[in-house]
């Protein structure tokens, strides 16, 4: 459903225009605000509210089949690891709170710089492992899973 | 046009669409090849782009290996039952056996998993399916993905690959532009990994007007995937496996947390329970192999997806619509009530809207359900995409060149939506699908196979010419007419989607003709199709955001032409609920329990389909 932008508190800082995946937030050339320049090729996916440092943009459902009068509302704070969102119904009588965690990590921290870890053994190449795998899967009997390894045959088709 | 030629060159590794495929694919080719040059383009912005730009509410694809759940056959078993026979079985086995070690990197990435409080195992929505907290999913792949690759460019559209001078169907890189400065980038590469995804809006969506943009998969999913692909000759297979889902209405906010882990249902106008009642006659059409109306309950084998919309479909033509989703019952208990709710937060925004708009609260109003316009993408309930290569220890010599998720283009390979015959990859088998097609690619480098590779200057400026046609287009023929968008010469991007949607809706069995369709109209409707390549010569494009329009419009047409080739050719009726052959009702196993594979002509247009065998490498099984 359409995003569109509140006048007064776009100051044009781009981000959204940085991150909306269909590319439909634009800057106005004359008013310098961001705006949303095709909305039937919106997706509603809130990448461009959760960016808006002003808290400017704001979502109203598809004119086609959404009465006025609701709002759902989003904060993501990064620093903090969560998501708030606040669901207000047309008619006033469900209004919402619901938080959830977007990490358990700091961002970035704990993913490995692969260019820098121990180079695969030749072994490694020719089977048919990825990166840190048995190890990764903890498989109880440690190795991965084959077609023979499971009982099954290989290589044969069977029509049924 | 005065925009630059940006060129990268001496790339190893070129990941076109950095999605979950793409990302996969990134993060893994820097361990197989630390010293290589990895590269990315993505459409969008890699932070939010794809799919899961918004995020996901649950894995839907995870074995639980480590705590005995599922075995890799378990399944494939699975998978092939929900497609009724049809997939690569030595694909799927091979993304299941590696699918849990993907899934446990992003946990200790950060990615908040959620667990069940009894058996400290993952928290299970369904057997394959685990919940987590996904609005940052994809900005957690994508730091991955970037902290792999060389270089990632941003808002670059890829419009085609690059193919190799030196020697016939062998990739050299890909060229696009750059969404934002309109330059022109060449990408000269040794090997590909496609993840540029599946396709929405090639169907004429149920949503209209402003609405257009609420399709259930991404509207920016432009098919460039299968586009990029098919243009560069590589073989396509069950193009004509397209998929429609059954979610709540308008908003297509997903069901699955709902009928797996609310155990919400569904029931009729009346109220009454509906889907077993058309069981019967549809084993009939079907076999009873796929659909045992006596003993489901005792082999305990799921219902195949198709077959539920058969009876969602058939219910409602009988004129006892609306379908109802029962959520009055679960809803009564607040746990469960704001799952529900966060389920739509964490992946599908509108619906909440949707809900919040018309004021349906589910805990006292049962909301209503529809089936979707149809989508074609690989990773889903469905296994559209290209004709890959499988892994060595497992594929049947029909299935394996070599390289593991190699297209039958030398060096060109795929991942997620690209990879044709994996159904039930979703996100992660995605991402795994990427890591695969990552080390099997550095081995190709490694084996000498991209030596000698040579993009002419010829090449790399016709396709130049090709790319900005749209834009000269509209500048020579807009002041023939005084203003607006009715012009004699061209047409603009949007009117050639709407073309393109109401074709492939009314020939190719969409939405609006109860997904039905017969011989006679796949044949006008290719007939149709033809034209309209005609007139793509001529869409016009007034600035580069149209411009990006006009190349998601071929790429749509391109795969649209496949499905529809595709369609024709499988003379029966192999998914009832996501589309019927009208004149060829029943499921014919005799002839039809194979693969279909197209190949079009790069140069010609021309198309060739084949018959692959269907090899069932894992047996039957309790
Ligand atoms: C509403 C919804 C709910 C879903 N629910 C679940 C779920 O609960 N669990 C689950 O596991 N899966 C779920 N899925 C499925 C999952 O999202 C997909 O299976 C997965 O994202 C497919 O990965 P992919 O890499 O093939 O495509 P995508 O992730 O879509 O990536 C494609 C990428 O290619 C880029 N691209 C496209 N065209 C071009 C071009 N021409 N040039 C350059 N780049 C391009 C795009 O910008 C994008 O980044 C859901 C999907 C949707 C839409
Ligand atoms: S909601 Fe998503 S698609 Fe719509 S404008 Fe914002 S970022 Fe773009
Ligand atoms: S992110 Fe917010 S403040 Fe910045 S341009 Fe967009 S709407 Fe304006």
């Amino acid at each position: 459903m359409p995003t569109f932008v509140y006048m007064t508190r776009c100051d044009g800082c781009g981000y959204c225009v940085d991150i909306c995946p269909s590319d439909i937030m634009h800057i106005d050339k004359v008013t310098r605000r961001a705006y949303n320049i095709e909305p039937n090729m919106c997706w509603e996916c809130y990448s461009c509210v959760k960016a808006c440092p002003m808290d400017a943009i704001d979502v109203r459902g598809y004119a086609e089949f959404a009465p006025l009068g609701h709002s759902v509302r989003v904060r993501r704070d990064e620093e903090k690891g969560v998501i708030a969102w606040r669901i207000k119904f047309r008619n006033g009588e469900k209004d919402m709170e619901l938080l959830a965690p977007i990490t358990t990590k700091p961002w970035g921290k704990h993913i490995p710089q692969l260019a820098d870890v121990p180079a695969p053994s030749q072994a490694m190449r020719d089977s048919q492992l990825l990166f840190n795998e048995p190890k990764y899967i903890r498989l109880d009997e440690g190795d991965l899973h084959t077609l023979a390894s499971n009982g099954l045959v290989m290589k044969e088709g069977v029509y049924y | 046009m005065a925009y630059n030629t940006v060129v990268e060159d001496n790339i190893d590794i070129l990941v076109v669409g950095a999605g979950l495929g793409g990302t996969g694919a990134a993060w893994e080719a820097r361990y197989w090849g630390q010293n290589k040059k990895i590269v990315i383009a993505e459409k969008a912005n890699i932070d939010r782009s794809g799919a899961v730009a918004q995020g996901l509410y649950a894995i839907n694809c995870y074995m639980g290996t480590r705590w005995g759940e599922n075995k890799p056959e378990d399944h494939v078993r699975y998978a092939r039952m929900d497609l009724m026979g049809m997939v690569r079985e030595d694909l799927l086995f091979d993304m299941a056996r590696h699918v849990d070690s993907a899934v446990h990197q992003f946990e200790e990435w950060g990615l908040p998993i959620m667990r069940d409080p009894k058996t400290g195992h993952y928290q299970r929505e369904g057997r394959w399916q685990i919940m987590i907290h996904g609005e940052s999913y994809k900005p957690i792949v994508a730091e991955a993905a970037k902290k792999s690759a060389d270089k990632v460019y941003n808002r670059i559209c890829v419009t085609h690959l690059l193919m190799d001078d030196a020697k016939e169907n062998r990739v050299a890189g890909a060229v696009g532009f750059n969404v934002r400065t309109g330059d022109y980038h060449v990408f000269k590469s040794k090997t590909v990994i496609v993840g540029a995804g599946g396709a929405s809006n090639i169907f004429k969506p149920r949503s209209v007007g402003e609405g257009a943009g609420r399709v259930w998969y991404a509207p920016w999913s432009s098919g460039s995937a299968y586009g990029l692909m098919i243009q560069a000759g590589a073989k396509m297979t069950q193009m004509e496996n397209r998929i429609v889902l059954a979610r709540f209405k308008d908003g297509y906010g997903p069901v699955g947390a709902y009928f797996l882990h609310l155990k919400t249902y569904t029931q009729n106008c009346n109220g009454e329970e509906y889907e077993s009642k058309w069981f019967p006659a549809l084993t009939e059409m079907v076999g009873k192999e796929y659909l045992d109306t006596e003993g489901q309950h005792l082999s305990h084998k799921p219902i195949p997806t198709c077959l539920r919309n058969h009876a969602f479909i058939s219910e409602v033509n009988a004129g006892r619509g609306p379908i109802h989703m029962v959520t009055m019952e679960a809803f009564q208990d607040p746990h469960l009530e704001e799952i529900g709710w966060h389920n739509f937060l964490g992946m599908t925004v509108g619906q909440a809207v949707l809900w919040a708009a018309t004021d349906v609260n589910p805990k006292y109003e049962n909301p209503e359900l529809t089936t979707s316009e149809p989508y074609v993408m690989g990773s889903h309930a469905t296994g559209c995409g290209a004709w890959c290569s499988g892994p060595e220890d497992v594929s049947p010599p029909e299935y394996y060149w070599g390289y593991n998720r190699m297209t039958t283009v030398e060096g060109l390979f795929g991942a997620g939506d690209a990879v044709g015959g994996t159904p039930h990859a979703f996100s992660s088998g995605s991402f795994t699908e990427g890591r695969l097609a990552a080390k099997a690619a550095c081995k190709y480098i490694d084996d000498g196979k991209a030596e000698g590779i040579r993009v002419t200057d010829e090449q790399i400026q016709r396709r130049r010419e090709e790319i900005y046609k749209p834009m000269e287009h509209y500048r020579i023929f807009r002041n023939e007419i005084t203003a607006g968008s009715v012009n004699p010469n061209y047409i603009n991007p949007r009117q050639g989607l709407d073309r393109l949607q109401k074709l492939m809706d009314e020939y190719c069995a969409g939405a609006t003709v109860n997904y039905m369709t017969n011989d006679k109209l796949l044949q006008i409707g290719l007939k149709k199709l033809k034209l309209m390549e005609e007139d793509l010569e001529k869409v016009a494009a007034e600035d580069i955001h149209e411009l990006l329009r006009a190349w998601e419009l071929k790429h749509r047409h391109l795969t649209s032409e496949a499905v529809m080739q595709h369609t024709l050719f499988r003379k029966e009726t192999r998914w009832p609920g996501y589309y019927y052959r009208g004149d060829a009702m029943k499921l014919d196993d005799a002839n039809w329990h194979v693969l279909t594979v197209s190949r079009r002509d790069p140069a010609t247009g021309e198309y060739t389909m084949e018959k692959a065998p269907c090899y069932h490498l894992v047996g039957a099984g309790e």
